[in-house]
């Protein structure tokens, strides 16, 4: 960490650097790899900006469609019986500022940018608005109850007005593809500058190995696996044989 | 220890599959069942997605059936014959339970089906077994055979006998329609692809007494056929769902084969009516159990899936 630190005091001491970008960022890991021992990970997110102001940063994960069920009574049991599709949402969400949103981001921007999971949009594939609410508050809702949405927005550390840190959480669940982490400099209710900073949570040894093998030769990963439990099955049966 | 299972998406502690695997295991080694019926429910709970419980759980017993199907062909007790005729069945019927159970998971109904597939099952098999073992009807059948050739059915002459593609059976010393074995193998395949087992606990009680085979060729014969459908239901799922998550089915496996040695050995010692009414309870239990999570109001009426694309 002193180390990133002393790394960013330099970069700020060369003087075109300072001149040409008003915010610089990037990330301790541009991809977090998930393998067979993955139990989730920080990634430290970090930057220097020329002059004070505020940061907001947003992590979004890979759009995805989701379908949000709810269940009804049908005679004695529960069944599903209402759907709702919501195309495109962000698997993965988390907002992180250096003081309260409302303080120095205009109500205008923080819709047009979604800070916080309020202004997050997530629109129903069919736009049918009234009725959707109550499925999209349990998608809301269901989404910040497996990790995936952070419920209140996080805070970024800002040190003597030019650098700042904030770290950001994957659970074991987060969803693999492609995120973008977007930073936003604020000055005087406006966006001064903004960086877009991409990174990837993908699966990689054994673990990748087996799901790409399953997606794209399937009839055959098929085959190996009913190979792999006759071959043990055998072999239980011949060592318990001679025990 | 924890590990990531690539297929379920989940990391899961090693040693809590080894064990589930090993108390499943012991449990199929006690009774001689193929434990499926556990393990489908088990994964579930765990929170193993239901497709994945069920297309995992059909490769374990891939290889438990082999295991326990070497064993018995051993002693001679497997009519490879009717093996052949109920597994043509079962290909056809597990094609179409893994075609279902693509249909009811786009559908969002698929946990549904199964629950209640459980529920009916077991509550029914469950229910019969208890009534079987309680004391009054142990007393009357203590004289008697373990089953005789008129409660089997053999020399009944019903409609089933006028059916026509009579074959001949040495094995099961049989005389009977090939479409009996072939229907029984169809129905017992579309459940177990549905719902993640061999369908030992349905076909056993079918070859009994809808068929008529003697008991004695009755388990091994099953096991026989499991190990074919449940190929074909592995193979279906991993081609159409991508659902087989094979590290998952090997630790399983691996604890399942030590507990049913375990399992197996002390059963000798056990009187086999305790045996029965002990499994009785347990398959009620389950179904119990999940019937109850059917009826009672959900904690959340609302869920959430990611859509198939």
């Amino acid at each position: 960490m002193k180390a990133v630190v002393a790394l960013l005091a330099a970069f700020l001491n060369a003087p075109a650097m300072a001149q040409t970008a008003p915010l610089v960022a990037d990330v301790s890991e541009h991809m977090v790899a998930i393998r067979s021992d993955f139990a989730g990970q920080d990634v430290l997110l970090f930057g220097a900006i020329d002059a004070p102001g505020d940061i907001f940063v947003i992590v979004k994960g890979p759009p995805t469609p989701f379908v949000v069920n709810k269940k009804n009574r049908v005679g004695p049991i529960w069944i599903n019986t209402e759907q709702t599709r919501f195309d495109d949402i962000p698997s993965f969400y988390h907002a992180a500022t250096t003081r309260p949103a409302e303080e120095f981001v205009p109500e205008a921007l923080a819709t047009r940018f979604q800070v916080g999971l309020k202004n997050l949009r997530i629109e129903p594939e069919k736009a049918s608005s009234e009725d959707a609410t109550p499925f999209r508050d349990a998608l809301m809702r269901l989404k910040v109850a497996s990790g995936h949405y952070q419920p209140e927005i996080g805070s970024v550390q800002m040190m003597s007005d030019r650098l700042f840190r904030t770290n950001l959480h994957f659970p074991t669940n987060a969803p693999t593809g492609t995120y973008i982490v977007e930073v936003y400099l604020f000055r005087d209710g406006a966006v001064a500058s903004a960086v877009i900073v991409p990174f990837i949570i993908s699966k990689l040894g054994l673990g990748a190995d087996i799901t790409e093998f399953a997606k794209n030769y399937a009839a055959i990963y098929g085959l190996i696996s009913i190979a792999l439990a006759v071959a043990a099955g055998w072999a239980a049966s011949a060592a318990f044989r001679r025990v | 220890m924890q590990i990531y299972l690539p297929i379920a998406e989940m990391t899961v502690n090693v040693f809590l599959i080894l064990g589930m695997g090993g108390a499943v295991g012991f449990l199929s080694g006690l009774f001689g069942v193929g434990g499926g019926f556990l393990m489908t429910p088990l994964l579930m709970f765990i929170g193993v997605p239901p497709a994945v419980a069920v297309g995992t759980e059909a490769n374990q017993i891939v290889a438990s059936s082999v295991s326990g199907v070497l064993a018995h062909m051993r002693r001679g007790n497997v009519d490879f014959k009717m093996g052949a005729v109920l597994t043509v069945g079962g290909f056809a019927g597990s094609g179409l339970g893994v075609w279902l159970f693509s249909f009811l998971r786009s559908i969002g109904q698929v946990e549904l089906v199964i629950s209640l597939s459980y529920v009916v099952f077991l509550g029914f098999i469950g229910g019969f077994m208890l009534w079987e073992s309680l004391p009054g009807v142990l007393q009357r059948k203590s004289g008697q055979a373990p089953i005789s050739p008129e409660q089997r059915g053999a020399g009944r002459h019903t409609w089933i006998h006028g059916l026509p593609f009579k074959m001949r059976f040495n094995r099961s010393k049989l005389y009977i329609s090939a479409l009996l074995p072939l229907a029984v193998g169809f129905v017992v395949g579309i459940l177990a692809a549905i719902m993640g087992v061999g369908g030992g606990f349905i076909m056993v009680p079918a070859m009994i007494y809808l068929i008529g085979m003697p008991t004695q060729v009755v388990i091994g014969t099953s096991l026989f056929q499991i190990i074919f459908v449940t190929a074909n239901t592995t193979f279906l799922q991993a081609t159409f769902n991508q659902t087989v998550d094979v590290l998952l089915a090997l630790l399983l496996l691996l604890g399942g084969v030590i507990g049913a040695q375990i399992g197996a050995r002390i059963a000798a010692k056990l009187k086999s009516e305790q045996l029965r009414s002990l499994l009785a309870l347990i398959v009620l239990g389950v179904a119990l159990r999940l019937a109850f999570d059917l009826i009672i109001t959900p904690s959340d009426l609302f869920s959430i899936r990611e859509a198939l694309p």
